[in-house]
């Protein structure tokens, strides 16, 4: 037998716990540290999206650039659900979700041999083509307008309806869908698909001679990772009540890839949670400073990469060894060479 | 009938010819060796062997079936691992998720996303029991990148012993490794031959002729010579070649 003690993946965590307890107290707190409520609305959809992306960039160490893209048609596809179909919560998500899923689809099947610097470009490619359809395709997506007004349909549980207009409520919702989306996740990055997709991280070559089928995986990981982009595209077009073609211009797109990163995404599941609090904190609080948040945003993501590449969790990770006395046993996040090796 | 052979191979990167004319056959229940100087494409002739490479001619035939070109993963499937030269584990897991990944429960339960392979306690029993035959019993949870070489190396053939193969082969098994080492590894593969059917491809000879049945010599992207190990002692073209000091 071995060791059982090490053998445990709980299906809640301690973490999982605290993060939903912030979470759920937030409307409480939030006016009292100089925030508002829409805050945690933004917030919350952009954890969940970059939740699903480090899915691809963290665990299966496929850097896509282009994610954008399928936040984007998730986004859409709500809105048309809404304006063209009827004004229903759950058709607006499963459009944006099967959307998603369908452009996510065809664009692995493009990409999935590939791995590092061909990839990513692959990606941005890609992303840049459903970029320019959302811009061009006027009488479909209103060009650069987008589509407005985009109504915000209640929550219809069959037995009650719930509105979701004012943010508080809608904040709720979205908090749900959150924690049904941890504890999904969770549970797949340990289970046999979530260990084998690292290990094709770690060493592609040696997964495919032990008989795993990689480009499956990794086609299997862009499709559930494009799904989640655009489940959270769909609850930011009702966030927005409009879908626009700038969330899924190259700049969005890197946005989400710098979130995960700086929260420390290739060494923690909650690295993209941590870092898409921080990016909306640093926009809200910088953004109240200075015009040129970004800059300085900009510049504490090149000090993190090249100080500390693990980010923020791998920060306190360290941090935490440290306090008990040991050296830490966590693993380095990827240089960015590595990442980027044929 | 062989378990596996391998007819008229032949292999060429860009006007390179590595492999001229490879036949080689390989017995069940034996440890075969292949051997030949640097450079002479055993290499080469490996990774053709186990779907690396295709080849440009000849054919593979594995267990009466034509193996020819096909992806690695499934020539893998068809019971055919491999260890290799340069260390290939999945350095960011404990020795014992390398295993895990290779064992073909994982193969079959690949897209179960919800249950915790942790969780699976027949698996993680049957890894720990790779490990052990390995002599890793103990170092189940110790980082893979952590471990001493030897111990890596153990490691990198547990990972290929996982998927139960009919057929192991070993790529410089000794390489990088001191004499105490390779001793130890000597001594896992008397272990294993009971068990495993086995190709080593080596240049330390001494290592290959104690342990192999029969030995194939490459050289010039040809085999030279086959046989036992004493039949090659007394062939004229290993003797005249920079493998006979073995006398």
């Amino acid at each position: 037998m071995v060791k059982a003690s090490r053998a445990d993946v709980p299906s809640v965590t301690r973490e999982m716990l605290i993060a939903f307890a912030l979470l759920f107290t937030l409307p409480l707190w939030v006016k009292h540290v100089g925030l508002y409520q829409y805050l945690g609305v933004e917030v919350t959809i952009w954890m969940i999206y970059a939740l699903g992306f480090n899915l691809l960039l963290g665990y299966s160490g496929l850097p896509s650039f282009g994610h954008g893209a399928y936040f984007g048609i998730g986004a859409y596809g709500f809105g048309l659900a809404q304006l063209g179909l009827f004004e229903n919560l759950w058709v607006g998500l499963v459009v944006a979700i099967a959307g998603a899923t369908l452009a996510g689809a065809i664009v692995a099947a493009f990409v999935s041999h590939r791995r590092g610097i061909y990839f990513a470009l692959l990606s941005i490619a890609f992303g840049q083509v459903f970029w320019v359809i959302a811009l061009k395709w006027h009488r479909l997506t209103g060009g650069e307008d987008g589509l407005l007004n985009i109504p915000r349909p209640a929550l219809d549980l069959g037995f009650a309806s719930v509105s979701l207009k004012d943010n508080q409520s809608f904040y709720f919702f979205i908090l749900g869908v959150f924690v049904v989306i941890v504890l999904a996740l969770w549970r797949l990055v340990h289970s046999p698909f979530g260990r084998i997709i690292q290990a094709i991280r770690q060493n592609e070559t040696r997964a495919r001679f032990v008989g795993h089928n990689v480009w499956l995986y990794k086609w299997l990981t862009f499709v559930i990772s494009a799904a989640i982009a655009g489940l959270a595209g769909g609850l930011f077009a009702m966030a927005q009540q409009s879908a626009y073609p700038d969330v899924m211009s190259l700049h969005a797109s890197g946005f989400v890839v710098m979130m995960t990163i700086v929260g420390g995404g290739f060494v923690s599941f909650w690295g993209p949670v941590v870092g898409a609090l921080v990016f909306f904190v640093a926009r809200d609080v910088l953004g109240a400073a200075t015009e040129t948040w970004l800059l300085w945003y900009g510049l504490l993501f090149m000090a993190l990469v090249i100080f500390k590449p693990e980010g923020i969790a791998g920060a306190w990770q360290q941090a935490v060894a440290r306090w008990r006395g040991r050296m830490p046993a966590a693993p380095k996040a990827p240089r960015p060479a590595q990442l980027f090796r044929k | 009938m062989a378990l596996f052979e391998a007819r008229h191979l032949h292999k060429r990167f860009g006007d390179q010819v590595v492999l001229e004319e490879i036949s080689i056959a390989f017995e069940e229940h034996r440890v075969s060796g292949v051997m030949g100087p640097n450079g002479a494409g055993k290499t080469t002739c490996f990774n053709v062997l186990t779907g690396h490479y295709k080849p440009d001619r000849g054919t593979v035939v594995f267990d009466g079936e034509d193996i020819t070109g096909l992806p690695p993963r499934i020539i893998a499937r068809k019971g055919i691992s491999r260890s290799f030269q340069i260390m290939n584990l999945f350095n960011e897991y404990s020795a014992i998720e390398n295993v895990l990944i290779g064992l073909p429960e994982m193969r079959a339960r690949g897209f179960d996303m919800v249950h915790p392979v942790r969780g699976d306690s027949a698996a993680m029993d049957r890894a720990a029991t790779v490990m052990a035959k390995v002599g890793l019993a103990g170092k189940e949870w110790d980082a893979a990148a952590s471990l001493p070489y030897g111990d890596r190396r153990a490691l990198e053939i547990a990972v290929a012993l996982a998927a139960e193969p009919r057929l192991l082969f070993l790529d410089e098994p000794t390489s990088g490794l001191g004499a105490d080492t390779t001793a130890r590894l000597a001594e896992l593969v008397q272990e294993l031959r009971s068990a495993y059917t086995m190709v080593i491809i080596e240049h330390d000879m001494r290592f290959l002729f104690g342990l192999a049945d029969t030995i194939a010599v490459i050289q010039w992207g040809q085999v030279i010579a086959q046989g036992s190990p004493d039949e090659l002692r007394a062939n004229n073209w290993v003797q005249r070649s920079n493998l006979g000091m073995l006398r």
